[in-house]
C-alpha cells in the first residue's frame, strides 16, 4: 500500500495515503473528537469540532475528511485549535436541551462527555429550544429534537446503508430539524423499524422505547411465570454496556445476571434458532424440489420483513414463512413448556431479549399468536434495555460468576448460535440441509464463503449432484441491490439470506452504541462476530438437527417432523404488503 | 401527526399529472434534475402538495424525504396553493424593523392562518414577503393588490374587514 509520511504534533507518522488526518492521529496516541463524522456512515466534515490546524493551511481544517499528504505537519492542541473547538461546543450546546440527568444516555452520551473534556463550565448564549419535542408515534423508538445536535448520522445511516430514507433535514437555518417530510410522525412512513438510527445517535435525541418497567412489573406479580430468552447476539455485547471491550463473550455472566433479577426461566433462544432451521431447511427442500417460489428468502429480521413488505411487496410469497426465533421461542413457551410445567399459558410472560429494536413492532404482528388472543412475546428489550435493568437492580456484572441456561430450554447448537452474524442462518441452515440431502456427515462445518462483513456474499454449493446458489445480504441497501439484480434476472439463486442491519444482528440497531471514537477504529461488525465463530468452533454440538432437545420438542408434540400440523400453527406466519407512503 | 403543511385538499386533474410525467421523462437523466422538476411542477399545480412531491419522488428515483427536504430549504417554493385573496406582508428590513412582525402577526390572528399557509375555504392566503420596493410607506402590506402603507397593527382589522365582507 503506498504511505505517506506526515508530523503530528512534532512526531512523525507514516500512513496509507487513503487516510485521514484524524486516522493518522490515532498513530501518535491522539483521539480527535467526532460529532457528525462516523466511519462507514456519516463524512460531511459539517460540525467542525474535529478541527485541527495543518501548517500553512489558509485556516483550520476539518480532520475527519481532509486527507495526508506527504510533508504535511499537523497541530491537533494548539491554543487556536482548542479555542476553535470550544466555540461549537457552547454554539451546539447553546441549543440544546441539558437535561442530562434524566436523559436515558447519561454517561453515554459523546456531547456530554465532549462537555466535560472541554470544561464548558457555562453557555453564554440560550435560544427559546429548551422544551421536549418528543415524537414517540412508533412502537421502537423515541426522538427528541430538543436534544439534536443535527450532526446528520441518523440521516445518513437512514439513507445509505439502509435506503430506507424516512427522515431528512427539513427547513432552514434556525428552523433546520430533522424529521420526516411533512413532518409527519414516524409510524406514517415507511420506517422500518431496524434502529440504526438509535445506534449512531450521539446524543439522546433518539433512543429505543424503554420498555423496562413492564417487565420490571411482571417480575413483581406473584401470579406471573416470566420466562426470559436472549438472543445469540446479546452474549457478544452486553458486556459493552459494563465497559467491556468490544467482541467479549459473556455467556455465563449474561445468565446469571437474569437469574439474579429473578426470572422463573433463564434460556437460550439459540433453542429456536435450531427450531427455525428444521422449519425452514425442509421448507426450502420442498421448495427445490417443486421449484416454486424460489429463492427462498430468509424471515428473521423483522426489519428486512417490513422493509420487504412496504419496498418490495411481490417478493412476499419468497419468503420463508418461518416465525423469527423470538417469535418461535414466545410460541413454544406458552404451547409446549406450559404444558410441560403445568402453567396456564395466559400467566406466563414471555420476554426476548433481542439486538433489535424492529422486534418491538415484531412482537405486534398479525399471526404470531400461537395460543389465539396471547401474544407469542410479551415484551421485546434491546440490549441496552437489559444493561440498564442489571445495573438498575445493582447486580455487579463483571464479578459475576458463570451460570447455565436452565436445562428445561437450554440446551443449542452452534449453528443457531452463528445467526447473530451475517451469513450465519445461511452456514446454519447449509450445515443441516447439506446432511439431510446427502446423508452423509460434513466434513468441514465452516462455509467461510458466506462468513465475513462484506454487504453481499455469494457461494455456490453441490448437494448431491444439484447445484444450490446462495447469496447473502445485511444492510437494506444491499438487500435492495440484490432484490433489484433478482428482478431484472441479472442473478438467479436458490436460497438467500437477508439481515436488516449491516453485519447482521451483532450489529444490530438496538445493541449497545459506541461513540465514533471506537465506531472510527473498531469494527463493531467483525469484532463481534468473531466471538460468535469462536465460540461456536468450540461446542461439542454445532448442527440444528443433532439438537436432542430439538428432536425431543419435535416427538413430544409436533408429530416427530418439521412442517407438520402443530409445527405451522405454532411456528410459521404469513405476510402483507403494506404502503411505502402515509394512507390519507 | 397527519399532513399539517397543506390545509386544503389535493385537486389534481389527469391532464396536469399527464404534464408533470413529461416534465420528468424530460430531466430524469440528467445531473441535477431536482430543481428544475420541482419548479416546473409548482407552475403547473401552483404548488407543491404532497401528491405531487410523491410522483416527483417516484419519478426521479429519489425518496420522499429527501424531496420534501429540498422544497422545505428553498423559500420558492411553496406547499400551499394561493388563496382567492392573497395578503403579503413584507418582511425586507425597512418594513421589518418599522414593526411588520407584528403587523404580520395580527393578520394571522384576524384570518385564523399562518404565514405560508391558506384557509381551508380558499379565501385567503397569507405570505411573508422579502422586500417589495416600497419602503417609503414602509411596514407595507398588499391585500389582493392593494397596497397599504405605513401599518400599525392597530390598522390590520379594518383593513381585512373590507376584504372578508366583500
Amino acid at each position: 500500500m503506498d504511505t505517506v509520511k506526515l508530523k503530528i504534533n512534532g512526531k512523525e507518522v507514516e500512513v496509507p495515503k487513503t487516510a485521514t488526518i484524524l486516522e493518522a492521529a490515532r498513530q501518535v496516541d491522539i483521539d480527535i473528537p467526532s460529532l457528525c463524522y462516523m466511519k462507514n456512515i456519516n463524512a460531511i466534515g459539517a460540525c467542525r469540532i474535529c478541527v485541527v490546524a495543518v501548517k500553512g493551511a489558509r485556516s483550520l481544517v476539518a480532520s475527519c475528511v481532509y486527507p495526508v499528504a506527504e510533508g504535511m505537519e499537523v497541530f491537533t492542541n494548539t491554543g487556536e485549535v482548542i479555542q476553535a473547538r470550544k466555540n461549537t461546543l457552547e454554539l451546539i450546546l447553546s441549543n440544546h436541551r441539558m437535561d442530562c440527568l434524566t436523559c436515558l444516555r447519561n454517561q453515554n452520551c459523546e456531547l456530554q462527555k465532549l462537555a466535560r473534556d472541554f470544561g464548558m463550565q457555562e453557555v453564554r448564549f440560550h435560544t427559546d429550544n429548551m422544551k421536549p419535542e418528543i415524537e414517540d408515534s412508533t412502537l421502537h423508538l423515541v426522538r427528541d429534537n430538543s436534544k439534536c445536535i443535527l450532526c446528520r448520522r441518523c440521516v445518513a445511516v437512514c439513507r445509505n446503508n439502509q435506503s430506507v430514507s424516512v427522515i431528512g433535514p427539513n427547513d432552514r437555518g434556525f428552523e433546520s430539524h430533522i424529521s420526516c417530510a411533512f413532518d409527519r410522525n414516524l409510524d406514517e412512513t415507511a420506517c422500518v423499524s431496524c434502529g440504526q438510527c438509535t445506534a449512531v445517535c450521539p446524543t439522546g435525541a433518539l433512543t429505543e422505547k424503554d420498555d423496562t418497567e413492564k417487565v420490571w412489573a411482571a417480575l413483581a406479580d406473584p401470579k406471573k411465570h416470566v420466562v426470559v430468552g436472549v438472543a445469540p447476539s446479546i452474549r457478544v455485547t452486553l458486556g459493552e454496556c459494563f465497559g467491556m471491550p468490544v467482541g467479549t463473550n459473556v455467556e455465563g455472566k449474561m445468565v446469571a445476571a437474569l437469574h439474579r433479577l429473578n426470572f422463573d426461566g433463564v434460556f437460550d433462544i439459540d433453542v429456536t434458532a435450531d427450531l427455525t432451521i428444521m422449519e425452514e431447511g425442509t421448507e426450502f427442500l420442498k421448495r427445490l424440489e417443486s421449484g416454486h417460489d424460489l429463492p427462498l428468502i430468509t424471515s428473521c429480521s423483522p426489519g428486512w420483513i417490513r422493509f420487504c413488505e412496504q419496498f418490495f411487496p411481490e417478493f412476499i410469497p419468497n419468503l420463508s414463512t418461518c416465525k423469527s426465533p423470538q417469535q418461535m421461542f414466545g410460541a413454544m413457551m406458552k404451547t409446549y413448556y406450559a404444558r410441560k410445567i403445568g402453567v396456564d399459558p395466559a400467566d406466563i410472560f414471555t420476554v426476548g431479549i433481542m439486538p433489535c429494536t424492529a422486534k418491538k413492532f415484531e412482537i405486534h404482528r398479525e399471526d404470531e399468536q400461537a395460543v389465539p388472543g396471547l401474544p407469542d412475546i410479551d415484551v421485546s428489550l434491546t440490549t441496552r434495555e437489559l444493561g440498564r435493568m442489571i445495573s438498575r437492580a445493582g447486580v455487579m456484572f463483571t464479578g459475576l460468576p458463570d451460570e447455565d441456561f436452565d436445562p428445561a430450554f437450554g440446551i443449542a447448537s452452534g449453528a443457531g448460535l452463528i445467526f447473530g452474524a451475517t451469513g450465519g442462518v445461511m452456514e446454519a441452515a447449509l450445515r443441516t440441509v447439506a446432511e439431510l440431502v446427502t446423508g452423509k456427515p460434513l466434513e468441514t462445518l465452516e462455509f467461510n464463503e458466506v462468513r465475513g462483513v462484506a454487504g453481499i456474499k455469494e457461494a455456490e454449493y453441490d448437494l448431491n449432484g444439484r447445484k444450490v446458489r446462495a447469496a447473502v445480504a445485511s444492510g437494506l441497501a444491499n438487500c435492495r441491490r440484490l432484490l433489484n439484480r433478482i428482478k431484472a434476472g441479472e442473478a438467479h439463486y436458490d436460497i438467500v439470506e437477508m439481515m436488516a442491519c449491516p453485519g447482521g444482528c451483532v450489529n444490530g440497531g438496538g445493541q449497545p452504541p459506541q461513540p465514533a471514537g471506537v465506531r472510527n477504529f473498531v469494527d463493531l461488525r467483525a469484532k463481534r462476530a468473531e466471538a460468535l465463530y469462536t465460540h461456536d468452533a468450540k461446542m461439542p454440538l454445532r448442527k440444528s438437527h443433532e439438537n436432542p432437545l430439538i428432536k425431543q420438542l419435535y416427538e413430544e408434540v409436533m408429530d416427530g417432523k418439521p412442517g407438520s400440523h402443530n409445527a405451522h400453527k405454532w411456528l410459521h406466519t404469513s405476510y402483507r404488503a403494506r404502503p411505502k407512503y402515509p394512507v390519507k | 401527526m397527519p399532513n399539517s403543511k397543506t390545509a386544503i385538499p389535493f385537486k389534481g386533474t389527469a391532464q396536469q399529472h399527464e404534464q408533470l410525467l413529461a416534465v420528468i421523462e424530460r430531466y430524469k437523466d440528467q445531473p441535477g434534475a431536482t430543481m428544475p422538476v420541482l419548479q416546473e411542477a409548482q407552475e403547473i399545480y401552483g404548488y407543491l402538495p404532497e401528491e405531487v412531491q410523491i410522483v416527483v419522488a417516484e419519478g426521479l428515483g429519489m425518496s420522499l424525504s429527501e424531496v420534501y427536504g429540498i422544497v422545505s430549504f428553498y423559500t420558492q417554493f411553496t406547499l400551499n396553493p394561493k388563496g382567492d385573496i392573497r395578503v403579503e406582508v413584507c418582511l425586507g428590513t425597512a418594513c421589518y424593523v418599522k414593526g411588520s412582525g407584528e403587523v404580520l402577526a395580527r393578520v394571522e390572528r384576524k384570518l385564523g392562518c399562518k404565514a405560508g399557509k391558506v384557509k381551508p375555504d380558499g379565501s385567503f392566503s397569507v405570505d411573508a414577503t422579502r422586500c417589495i420596493g416600497a419602503c417609503g410607506l414602509a411596514p407595507v402590506m398588499v391585500v389582493g393588490g392593494d397596497v397599504y402603507g405605513r401599518l400599525t397593527p392597530d390598522d390590520v382589522d379594518g383593513i381585512l374587514d373590507k376584504y372578508l365582507k366583500a
